[in-house]
């Protein structure tokens, strides 16, 4: 894990102006760049804002879009909204979880390639089941593409290697 | 570029609209979140390629713009709402629709429809062996009608010229200088508006009520675009799709309740979404129709961005004003309501996207024209999503009082698969329309009358591979996920309703399991605080009611007639049938099958995961789920 770059967290500090009650917007902007909230980043916002690392960890652990834990390079949310559900979202999660050797209880891949989340709902309902890889969204999935998405990246990642 | 009076909001207007309808051919290419997801962007790109290849010009420029005759705006439109059937992209004036367009058809469409004015055949929709040339023909569009979602899928989403051309901001014209405060909220209130967000609260009441208080100075309004209920999109669409409509409705609204402070809370699952109204707030912002002194009026309204975090309970309003606040986004006990004391304690007219998107249209037409339009008690129109087991998914926008039969069937075109079993509506907090429904009315009170609730109008269709329990099941362990725990009920009571329903659906359920899911159930409803969990268990109720032979198919006879839960039913492979091809075994991601080469193979059922890859997979439809 490379270290904190704290010129980084004062600008995102400076360009919400300290203000405590934007503290989401500044966590999410800092998970932006770790993918998850370093420890140390909260003691030390909490300094800055003059608030206290159990207000923070409240915050932070009330919202399931931040992760107090390393996240993968490629975080896969596997949308499991009611319309996924209905078009079988489930077997689409499995096949991830298969293909990538993780169990629901891991936060990330022995690789630290990818991390598996389940979300409510991606507003892509039309063309459900769906799956979203960092920004992009996979639309109409099957176990079987599922399984070759992971193959891909992989795949992207050698010969990035 | 800013626009200091209503005389050079009017000039922009003739302008835009000058420079819109230069445009020889307009290809809207729909940039919604589905067909997003399916490759438009692809297609936006290839298209204004081949189009600049010709030499012709494909953007809509004010400034030294010279009509050639022959430019051609190609366009990223919001959500055109046939999301099945999307890559969408239409031709004006034609109205042309073609579906599914990849950029490979590209080519034909500038060559055959835009050099020649010829229908690319291929490329049209197809439904029972009838082929539609234009979208205003397909039964998809026919039965609709759209208010706040008008211009939607007509105009480019990010542009604010376009949208000032088709008569955006008249009504914020009309708001700032030819009424008054008060006209403007008794206009909202005679035209019946109610919430969309669910409650159908009446919007003029909420508005007069923020107004009332004269006190202060220091008042909000905002708007929740926290679309929480999984399987709706409504609000996405129209944040995507015609951001500017749901802007000029929230400055109406702080202009009629005297706040000068706005904010918008959008999921983060949105990114679209916030996206394109941050552009949008931008350009507003530029021309001086949000800020100090608008349009030289005297009148201010600021307005930010807010991107949740990702909790279903924000979208209710005082854990959302809390999570704007930037705590934990716990309700808190109601009275005293958000319309006194609201976000940073001030009084607060909060309404969903969609009740703000109505907004400038009763202030341009009237509130008699709105009140002609759906029922006596709920007036106006309602955007649904359409998911689920359904052939036509996607976005459409109704009269209220329209039945579940005509949106299912007549829009929807009915189930995908199978037969139909259910609709659900109103999310995790709704319940379930059965067959025995399909000629309710769909409007606030008639679906009060039989215990589901509008919500915010996500239908999903479900059909007889829908099993209700695992339904339920999925509801609760959604509902257990997003409790926020203030209240013991919903937090404890919950997840014991979940694991109840978790044995049931493993083939381990007993008959005394369903007495006390009723009432773990009602004890739920009654004990808790806010709408979340007051609702939480409405799923359970519901399908304990409308589907009890499943649960007691479950229990009893330890079958899923769905063929969902996995325990529960089994896939065989019929010896006859099979003819010893080994695709199956190769497909198997456990190794669960096996056989010889040209001899019929078997299935070990300990080691199956019932994903049914194996189903798909074979030649002689050898493999069956009993």
């Amino acid at each position: 894990m490379p270290g904190i770059d704290y010129a980084f967290i004062d600008s995102v500090l400076e360009q919400h102006g300290y203000d405590k009650t934007r503290i989401i917007a500044i966590m999410q902007d800092i998970q932006k760049q770790y993918r998850y909230l370093p420890r140390e980043v909260i003691v030390y916002i909490g300094e800055k804002l003059h608030m206290t690392p159990a207000k923070l960890y409240g915050v932070a652990t009330f919202y399931k879009n931040f992760s107090l834990d390393p996240k993968g390079k490629y975080v896969i949310k596997v949308c499991d909204g009611t319309a996924c559900h209905v078009r079988k979202s489930a077997d689409i999660q499995q096949a991830f979880y298969d293909s990538t050797g993780m169990t629901p209880d891991d936060s990330m891949s022995s690789d630290g390639l990818f991390s598996i989340e389940r979300v409510a709902c991606l507003g892509a309902c039309g063309l459900a089941p769906v799956c979203m890889v960092n920004d992009i969204v996979h639309a109409q999935m099957t176990p079987k593409e599922a399984r070759r998405l992971i193959a891909e990246l992989r795949e992207a990642e050698k010969d990035e290697a | 570029m800013k626009l200091e009076s209503r005389k050079q909001l009017d000039e922009r207007r003739v302008k835009a609209a000058a420079a819109l309808s230069a445009q020889k051919h307009k290809i809207l290419v729909c940039a919604g979140s589905g067909c997003i997801a399916s490759g438009s962007l692809g297609v936006y790109e290839k298209l204004k390629a081949v189009l600049e290849n010709k030499g012709l010009e494909t953007e809509i420029c004010l400034e030294g713009h010279v009509d050639h005759g022959d430019s051609v705006g190609v366009k990223k439109s919001g959500c055109q709402g046939f999301c099945e059937i999307g890559p969408l992209v239409k031709i004006e004036p034609e109205g042309y629709l073609y579906c599914k367009v990849k950029p490979e058809d590209c080519e034909d469409i500038v060559n055959e429809t835009i050099a020649n004015g010829k229908v690319v055949e291929r490329l049209l929709y197809t439904c029972d062996d009838v082929t539609y040339t234009k979208q205003e023909d397909i039964p998809f569009y026919k039965n609709q009608m759209h208010v706040a979602l008008e211009h939607c899928g007509e105009i480019n989403a990010e542009s604010i010229d376009e949208y000032i051309a088709v008569g955006g901001y008249t009504a914020l014209e009309k708001a700032l200088f030819d009424m008054t405060g008060d006209e403007i909220i008794s206009e909202v209130s005679d035209s019946g508006l109610r919430g969309r967000g669910g409650a159908g609260f009446p919007t003029g009441k909420k508005w007069a009520q923020v107004a009332a208080h004269k006190e202060t100075s220091e008042k909000y309004v905002v708007c929740n675009g926290d679309e929480g209920d999984p399987g709706a999109f409504m609000d996405c669409s129209i944040m995507e799709g015609i951001p500017h409509k749901m802007i000029e409705g929230m400055i109406i609204a702080g202009i009629a309740t005297g706040s000068e402070n706005g904010c918008i809370y959008v999921r983060a699952e949105y990114p679209h979404a916030v996206e394109r109204l941050t552009k949008a707030i931008a350009q507003a912002e530029e021309y001086g129709l949000i800020g100090e002194n608008i349009l030289g009026s005297g009148k201010t309204f600021k307005l930010k961005i807010n991107k949740g975090a990702g909790a279903f309970v924000c979208g209710e309003g005082s854990a959302m004003t809390t999570s704007i606040e930037g705590n934990r986004g716990t309700p808190r006990t109601k009275p005293p309501r958000s319309v006194d004391h609201g976000l940073f304690n001030a009084p607060t007219c909060l309404n969903n996207v969609e009740t703000f998107a109505n907004v400038p249209g009763i202030i341009n037409k009237g509130s008699k024209w709105f009140k002609s339009i759906g029922t006596e008690g709920s007036t106006g129109t309602k955007a649904f999503s359409l998911a689920g087991n359904i052939k036509n998914t996607g976005l459409i926008e109704v009269p209220m009082g329209t039945t579940l039969r005509e949106i299912v069937f007549d829009i929807g075109g009915g189930v995908k698969t199978g037969n139909f079993k259910s609709v659900q509506v109103g999310g995790p907090s709704g319940g379930c329309l059965t067959e025995e429904h399909l000629d309710l009315p769909l409007d606030y009170d008639s679906l009060k009358k039989i215990g589901a609730i509008m919500g915010s109008g996500g239908l999903v269709v479900m059909g007889d591979d829908t099993c209700m329990v695992e339904i339920a099941r999925f509801f609760m362990s959604f509902t257990k996920n997003e409790s926020c725990g203030k209240c013991t009920t919903c937090r404890m009571g919950i997840p014991k309703i979940q694991a109840i329903l978790e044995r049931i659906t493993q083939g381990e359920g007993t008959m005394e399991d369903l007495d006390e899911l009723e009432k773990l159930s009602k004890l739920v409803k009654i004990c808790s605080l806010c709408g979340l969990g007051k609702t939480a268990t409405n799923p359970v109720m519901s399908t304990l009611r409308y589907f009890k032979d499943e649960y007691i198919a479950h229990v009893q006879d330890k079958k899923c007639p769905a063929h969902v839960c996995k325990p529960l039913f089994e896939i065989r492979i019929d010896p006859e049938k099979c003819i010893g091809c080994t695709k199956c075994a190769v497909n198997c991601a456990t190794g669960a099958i096996t056989g010889k080469l040209m001899r019929a193979h078997s299935i070990d059922l300990d080691k199956c995961t019932r994903c049914r890859t194996c189903i798909d997979g074979c030649p002689t439809e050898a493999i069956e789920e009993v």
